[in-house]
């Protein structure tokens, strides 16, 4: 058992794990923060993203120790200080953009890395962007959506009802 | 004018902010004190006779708390079945055992041989790495014509073949159907494979089984679709629990797309083993782990003949049908080729004589149940799919074939048992058009074909069954259930509302919809109410979601008890406003007495129920609690007519969906924008079956697609914006909401449509090409062409 230390959604924490342990089973078993998703064991679906000083990255393929000193920032993190929803989580709810909610943590992580980096993403440069996420419930639609309008893009042309 | 609350209103999600900042409490987020972990061992050949399991070294190993092997379990019951369905010669299926844990023979690659209870999970799988098995290996039976044919292994050795059961319907049609093809103008036949697929909900199954050493008490905590039909299958025919001793407990579920409705081994296994161990035993599984043990779906191999006259009218149509069951029959597996199928095949048209074949299959093969849709998508696939045949055999549109052949009066009785009640598949068809911009078509071909790409466009219908189901029918059917769904209304004292219902939510926005309709009644605010499901404790015995049925089943049980507690306010009010209880009104959260000013509000009503001064405590009780069962008197049958336009790469053969247009007739609507979420993720299940997804084995059983590395599972740019309408309504007559139900449509009616489109692009660029089995994976596809 070795010793972690990093700061996770502003607050320092520390912990102890095995060599072995992946940063998501130190945030839902240590830390109980269980809104980071395990959903495969390829890292290939994406409801485990988180971001780690700053970039989105899948905390199934990451060892704890790995983050050691870092600053992660989780699901739990992206509310607004008063606890209201951001405005990328609020899109996802004005554009139901989440049905069962499994994917959703990192959907809304891979969709807050996305628009950090390209504030104006066109629709194919969301859906590209997403290949790392799977959504089984939305068909992705509206999730490209609320994506679209968290960017502050007119999304009032695409078919809702 | 869009309303704002109520029924018809695109309310809001409230379910959404406790998932949306990661608050959702999902099984996996369940850990109770001192609990223990359990991992599989799982056999990794498809069949074979277990010569000898040594736990020695394992048991040594650090936190092992103790590893059960199949003997633990003599004794205790068989997984069982809850559908039996009988053959053509009235005989019943044949039903083998299902062991928790493997007793002798392995029978499919994940069959759990051994569990290792430890205080950790990596401590049970570094144990059960430490367990020497000796396993004779047995030849495999996968191809299910091989599996039927003299002389296969048999899965099951107390079986007399590997033939669940031969079933005809409607067996008294058969020998004119016979007739009808010989003497029909034209026959169009098609072969063709429902490819096996894997429901691959995104929250893995989890099971924590707790028992309670002071009271002998099990609590089990599940991903179920339906905690209720997990106590008593579970209960009554595995463990021997009775059920006020068991509490099943579904809390958020990360989806479920069929595959979470049935009892699965592990369930039993954690519920057992907590009291065995004296602890609490979690079992989470891995995604490669789901792939081999949750139940998959579909996997037909079809043979279809449509017979139409010298005027194209369909005149009959015979399919004869190998449905793989797998290696032991889930829950409901027998009922989805048969009932949920066979039943669905005269789909939108008028043909006077159907006859359905199946021959359901044991196979070496992970065991092949209910995902969504369930019967139906291959029902309206094989038919779609033959309709268009005959339509380009024919030389005539496809739509208008299909138009010339409608069924346009209602109630319609099909030869294949079922009436439907509603439906207006022109109107759908004309919505189609519309959405779908079908008259502007060619212009987009011309398009493609300066860009170098075929195009093509593919239209189909559809009708599924939902709803399910009357009970007394589906009784006589074989179901060894009721299909009722049940609902309390509590009102508390100051007028707010809970109710527990039957039906459960794993993405449907029960806790949204459902406050919508009872706000309707009432006329009180949506964020008044509250909807409590999940827990066998707190609901009354209800049969759970699946088969497109909470709002219809589920919906109408709570309609009936809010109607007996306003019924029940009523006679309140009557007493407050000194007025005759026939003259009571209740309009926007007020009771009245017609023709006058006098009027008491609700929430006085519900106070005075809790607080009964003054009240007519000889006439009624006090409080205001009631429970409905809704048990339906026919299925409810959504129809709609669905198209697709893909362009397809001529060098490299890859597909893409251009545009998806969906024309759904769900009759009435509570909440349109979540109507709209659930057709857009059946479509993008239908398009992943039809271009991308594929469970497959190799002829020794080994299943070469256990991880999303060999699974496509759609993702975001696999798919389009789909143009998705609901506005034609044909309400439903027999339910007192109207309505119809939508979560399966999308899936049911997608696969045709895709496929349609790319023989028809390939038809249009000169291809000899008739149909392409699904996947329509690019090398496939090119293939096709250049074959
Ligand atoms: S759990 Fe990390 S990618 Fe699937
Ligand atoms: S909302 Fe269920 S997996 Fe995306």
């Amino acid at each position: 058992m070795t010793q972690v230390s990093m700061t996770v959604n502003g607050k320092a924490v520390s912990g102890e794990v095995e060599g072995r342990t992946l940063l998501s089973g130190f945030l839902r078993d240590s830390l109980n923060l269980t809104g980071t998703h395990v959903g495969c064991d390829t890292s290939q679906c994406g409801a485990c993203v988180v971001h780690v000083d700053g970039v989105a990255v899948k905390a199934c393929a990451m060892l704890a120790g790995e983050a050691e000193g870092a600053e992660v920032t989780t699901i739990e993190g992206m509310a607004k200080p008063d606890g209201s929803l951001s405005t990328i989580q609020q899109a996802f709810q004005d554009h139901h953009g989440l049905q069962c909610g499994f994917c959703t943590p990192g959907m809304v992580m891979s969709a807050a890395a996305l628009l950090q980096d390209n504030p104006n993403p066109s629709e194919t440069e969301i859906r590209e962007y997403l290949e790392g996420n799977i959504c089984r419930c939305t068909g992705y639609h509206n999730i490209v959506k609320a994506i679209m309008a968290a960017a502050g893009q007119d999304v009032s042309k695409i078919a809702a009802e | 004018m869009p309303k704002d609350g109520g029924i018809g209103a695109s309310s809001k999600r409230r379910e959404d902010v406790r998932f949306l900042t990661g608050r959702g409490r999902y099984t996996d987020d369940i850990n109770i004190n001192n609990q223990t972990y359990v991992h599989f061992l799982r056999s990794d050949v498809a069949h074979a006779t277990i010569k000898g399991i040594d736990t020695s070294s394992a048991d040594a190993m650090p936190g092992v708390v103790r590893i059960f092997t199949g003997a633990d379990f003599e004794g205790i019951g068989s997984i069982p079945c809850g559908w039996q369905v009988t053959d053509r010669h009235g005989e019943p299926m044949q039903e083998p055992a299902h062991p928790v844990l493997a007793q002798g023979k392995v029978r499919h690659v994940g069959d759990p041989i051994c569990a290792v209870v430890a205080e950790s999970l990596e401590q049970a799988r570094d144990a059960a790495e430490a367990i020497e098995l000796d396993l004779e290996e047995l030849p495999a039976v996968v191809d299910m014509k091989a599996a039927v044919a003299d002389g296969s292994t048999k899965v099951h050795d107390d079986l007399t073949s590997n033939l669940c059961y031969d079933w005809g319907f409607v067996e008294e049609n058969r020998e004119a159907v016979d007739e009808a093809i010989k003497s029909a103008a034209h026959v169009t036949t098609l072969e063709l494979v429902n490819n096996r697929l894997v429901a691959n909900p995104m929250e893995p199954r989890v099971a924590v089984g707790d028992w309670n050493a002071g009271t002998d008490d099990y609590t089990l905590y599940t991903t179920s679709q339906n905690p209720h039909v997990i106590r008593l299958l579970m209960g009554a025919f595995v463990l021997g629990i009775p059920e006020h001793k068991l509490r099943v407990v579904a809390p958020d579920v990360g989806g479920g797309f069929g595959t979470k409705i049935f009892h699965y081994a592990e369930e039993a296994f954690c519920t057992f083993a907590a009291k065995q161990v004296g602890r609490p035993v979690k079992w989470t599984s891995s995604r490669s782990e789901a792939f081999m043990s949750d139940a998959h779906g579909r996997d037909h191999v079809t043979k279809i003949e449509l017979a139409l006259d010298a005027d194209n009218n369909f005149t009959a149509l015979r399919t004869e049908t190998y449905a793989n069951m797998g290696a032991y029959l889930s829950t409901f597996a027998p009922s989805i080729p048969t009932w949920l199928h066979g039943t669905l095949m005269a789909g939108n048209y008028k043909t006077p004589l159907i006859y359905v074949n199946v021959k359901a299959v044991f196979t070496n093969t992970v065991p092949v149940d209910a995902y969504r849709g369930a019967g139906r998508p291959e029902a309206t696939f094989q038919l779609e799919r033959v309709v268009d045949k005959a339509a380009r055999e024919l030389g005539v549109d496809p739509i208008e074939l299909r138009r010339q052949n409608f069924i346009t009066e209602f109630p319609y009785a099909t030869p294949v048992a079922v009436e439907y009640d509603t439906g207006d598949y022109h109107a759908t068809m004309d919505k189609l058009a519309e959405i779908g911009d079908l008259s502007g078509f060619e212009a987009r071909l011309e398009e493609s074909k300066k860009r170098g790409k075929l195009r093509g466009l593919g239209v189909n219908c559809y009708i599924e069954a939902c709803g399910i189901a009357p009970s007394n029918l589906v009784g006589q059917l074989g179901a060894r259930a009721g299909l009722y769904e049940s609902a309390t209304v509590r009102v508390n004292a100051t007028g707010s509302i809970s109710v527990m219902t039957g039906s459960h939510s794993h993405g449907q926005g029960h806790e949204t919809a459902f406050p919508q309709v009872i706000a309707e009644m009432i006329g009180i605010d949506e964020s008044q109410i509250e909807i409590v499901h999940g827990d066998t404790a707190t609901s009354p015995m209800g049969m759970g979601t699946y088969g497109s049925r909470s709002l219809a089943v589920g919906g109408s049980a709570m309609v009936r008890a809010a109607e007996k507690v306003i019924n029940k306010a009523k006679k309140i009010a009557s007493h407050l406003l000194e007025a005759s209880e026939a003259d009571i009104e209740l309009k926007d959260g007020q009771f009245t007495v017609a023709g006058t000013d006098k009027s008491v509000a609700w929430g006085d009503v519900t106070l005075a129920a809790y607080v009964p001064h003054n009240y007519p405590l000889e006439e009624i009780e006090p409080g205001l609690e009631e429970t409905a069962f809704y048990d339906p008197n026919n299925f409810t049958y959504p129809s709609g007519a669905y198209c697709c336009e893909v362009e397809v790469d001529p060098d490299t053969g890859k597909v893409t969906i251009e545009s998806f247009a969906a024309a759904d007739d769900f009759g009435n609507i509570v909440n349109p924008m979540i109507v709209s979420g659930q057709v857009h993720g059946g479509l993008a299940q239908g398009i992943g079956q039809a271009l991308l997804e594929n469970c497959s084995y190799d002829e020794n059983g080994q299943i070469l697609s256990a991880s999303y590395m060999d699974y496509a599972m759609p993702r975001a740019d696999d798919v389009p914006f789909y143009e998705v309408d609901h506005s034609c309504q044909t309400p439903c007559t027999h339910n007192p909401l109207g309505v119809k139900g939508c979560g399966e449509a999308g899936a049911i009616g997608s696969p045709p449509a895709v496929v349609n489109a790319v023989v028809d692009a390939l038809q249009r660029a000169g291809k000899d090409v008739t149909h392409i089995d699904m996947p329509l994976t690019p090398g496939k596809v090119w293939a096709a062409m250049n074959g």
